[in-house]
């Protein structure tokens, strides 16, 4: 019998990294794994480091210390650009839509690099996936005219034209309403199910991080307190702790 | 594109007849209409290779008459020295503006001098260079390059010698092919990518693009199609001194017109470069009519200002809506 069965890498592997900013410390020795397949939520209180590891692994910012391993190849300050083109699409907290072209033309600029830029296979891929996000009616409207919910929705279909191999998803259910919130996370889901894409999301709409999450990873003053099933994470004293305070008898 | 498709599209057929007229307008215009229209679609060609920079990427130059003038210079100086054929000139000057472009380019965007403060780069790179040809003597330095006028009788294009007609047909050529040109960018990949890096640089970065190469791209083709229309000033006006060729009143003018059309739009810089030259010229013979020295600039400023305030998205957008021809086409 042989043992030719190895660990599986996982898609993205976070390595002890830090980040300061002229001596504050942001993030500080954190590590986590995003298994292929799965959806990883990243949760904490406003200030824990959550975008900041966003920034870290997306390249918007070069770490002060530690690895980043995407699909096993080294990925650590590459810049966003190229880990964009490494697979990694992301979408951004305030979002940041081509306000002065279509919706169709914003997501078409992330499917341009695919099919050696041609224009007519990424507007067809383009509306693709704007049906996908149920943004299909709108595909000729101005992306400036859009709303708040919708201009989420462009963010993850501009993030998923460049075709990722995981998926960063920064707040895209903040200022959603339940029933937005719910169809984004049934979208999600059968994106994950479907194509087997991977995800990391920052949330802080539990009922969204309960919904998707297969794990969860919890930032506190930008270190890692905890980390597990949502189930497990939510009854963690530390968790506890850091969202409703010390418990005094 | 079959002709029954290209007939049904209103935009189309508007810009062939708009073609015609301006093919056939020579016979029937007298030298100073033609004159007229060699002035507007100059500036239009100017204003074309400026839109490519600022109206397509996104990245302000305040200082395009340093190409204008180095296109003029090389064309005009090889001329004047070996009797270099203007085309081997363009081919020149076009090189030497490209690399002052990358120069410029590589400067600001490496080092992130961006905005208002990359346009204060522009300015710079322009008026050193004016001062540097003010002080060359090969160049005949301030006392101006003269190019030699010969014959007028017949009609040389290869040597750019000949009548205003030719110049005008000629202007006609360079203004439809930087028209085509730049409908044909904005259609491609490069074009998608210049307007992604327009709206939001920090997104198009996260999508994949090379930024940084695609503003050094927009810099150099706008720089050499820019030096292309300062080799026609050359050859039309047949003289050339730094000081106007490189001023800083030619680099608000160049973009004036696009600005007043609609940045970023094709035909903006076209009808704004009409709008201006027919105001300008209107206003001339107006104020030479009552008389009072200064009035012309007066209501030129006053018109001009009304226009940015009424339509600040430039004339075009708004007339091509008033139209019904929205749509697909910019």
């Amino acid at each position: 019998m042989t043992v030719a069965q190895p660990i599986t890498t996982p898609m993205l592997a976070v390595e002890d990294i830090g980040k300061s900013f002229r001596g504050l410390r942001a993030v500080n020795a954190v590590s986590f794994h995003v298994p292929r397949g799965d959806i990883v939520a990243l949760i904490g209180p406003n200030g824990a480091g959550k975008t900041t590891t966003f920034n870290l692994i997306a390249g918007a910012l070069p770490p002060s210390e530690g690895r980043i391993l995407l699909d096993g190849h080294d990925i650590t300050g590459l810049g966003q650009a190229r880990i964009c083109r490494a697979g990694i699409g992301r979408t951004f907290q305030i979002v940041k839509p081509f306000a002065g072209l279509t919706v169709e033309e914003n997501v078409m600029v992330g499917a341009l690099r695919h099919d050696d830029g041609d224009v007519e296979k990424a507007r067809a891929g383009a509306n693709e996936i704007l049906r996908l996000l149920e943004l299909g009616d709108k595909a000729s409207h101005p992306a400036q005219s859009l709303t708040l919910p919708d201009r989420k929705r462009l963010e993850v279909a501009r993030a998923l034209a460049t075709r990722p191999k995981l998926l960063l998803l920064d707040e895209v259910m903040a200022g959603l309403r339940p029933v937005e919130c719910d169809r984004m996370v049934a979208i999600l889901t059968a994106l994950n199910q479907e194509t087997g894409l991977t995800i990391l999301l920052i949330e802080h709409v539990m009922r969204a991080v309960m919904a998707l999450s297969d794990h969860v990873v919890v930032l506190h003053h930008g270190e890692k307190i905890a980390e597990g099933t949502p189930a497990e994470v939510t009854r963690h004293p530390k968790v506890l702790e850091c969202y409703l305070g010390e418990e005094h008898e | 594109m079959s002709i029954a498709t290209l007939l049904s599209d209103r935009r189309a057929v508007l810009l062939l007849g708009l073609l015609a007229v301006l093919v056939v307008a020579p016979l029937g215009a007298g030298d100073y209409l033609l004159s007229i229209l060699i002035t507007i679609l100059l500036q239009a060609y100017l204003g074309m290779a400026w839109n490519v920079m600022m109206g397509f990427a996104g990245q302000f130059s305040l200082g395009h008459a340093l190409y204008v003038g180095l296109g003029a210079y090389a064309g005009g100086a090889l001329f004047v020295h070996f009797g270099t054929p203007p085309l081997i000139g363009a081919i020149a000057g076009m090189v030497i503006s490209a690399a002052a472009g990358a120069v410029i380019g590589a400067l600001g965007f490496r080092f992130k001098v961006m905005g208002v403060y990359f346009a204060l780069l522009t300015i710079a790179f322009a008026e050193f260079t004016r001062i540097l040809f003010d002080h060359w003597g090969w160049v005949n330095a301030s006392s101006g390059l003269f190019l030699p006028v010969s014959n007028r009788v017949t009609n040389d294009v290869w040597m750019l010698r000949g009548s205003a007609t030719m110049f005008y047909y000629v202007i006609l050529g360079m203004a439809v092919l930087a028209f085509a040109f730049s409908r044909s960018l904005l259609r491609r990949r490069i074009g998608y990518y210049w307007q992604a890096i327009r709206e939001d640089q920090d997104a198009a970065d996260a999508l994949g693009i090379d930024v940084f190469r695609l503003k050094m791209i927009a810099v150099i083709v706008s720089a050499s199609m820019t030096s292309l229309g300062g080799l026609f000033i050359a050859f039309y006006n047949n003289n050339l001194y730094p000081e106007s060729i490189f001023s800083m009143h030619r680099s608000i003018e160049l973009m004036l017109g696009t600005i007043i059309g609609g940045i970023g739009t094709l035909f903006g810089p076209i009808l704004g470069a009409a709008v201006l030259t027919v105001l300008g010229e209107g206003l001339t013979v107006a104020g030479n009519a009552i008389g009072i020295d200064g009035i012309k600039q007066i209501a030129y400023g006053i018109c001009l200002l009304a226009i940015l305030i009424l339509k600040p998205g430039g004339l075009w957008p708004w007339l091509r809506h008033r139209l019904g021809l929205d749509g697909g086409g910019r």
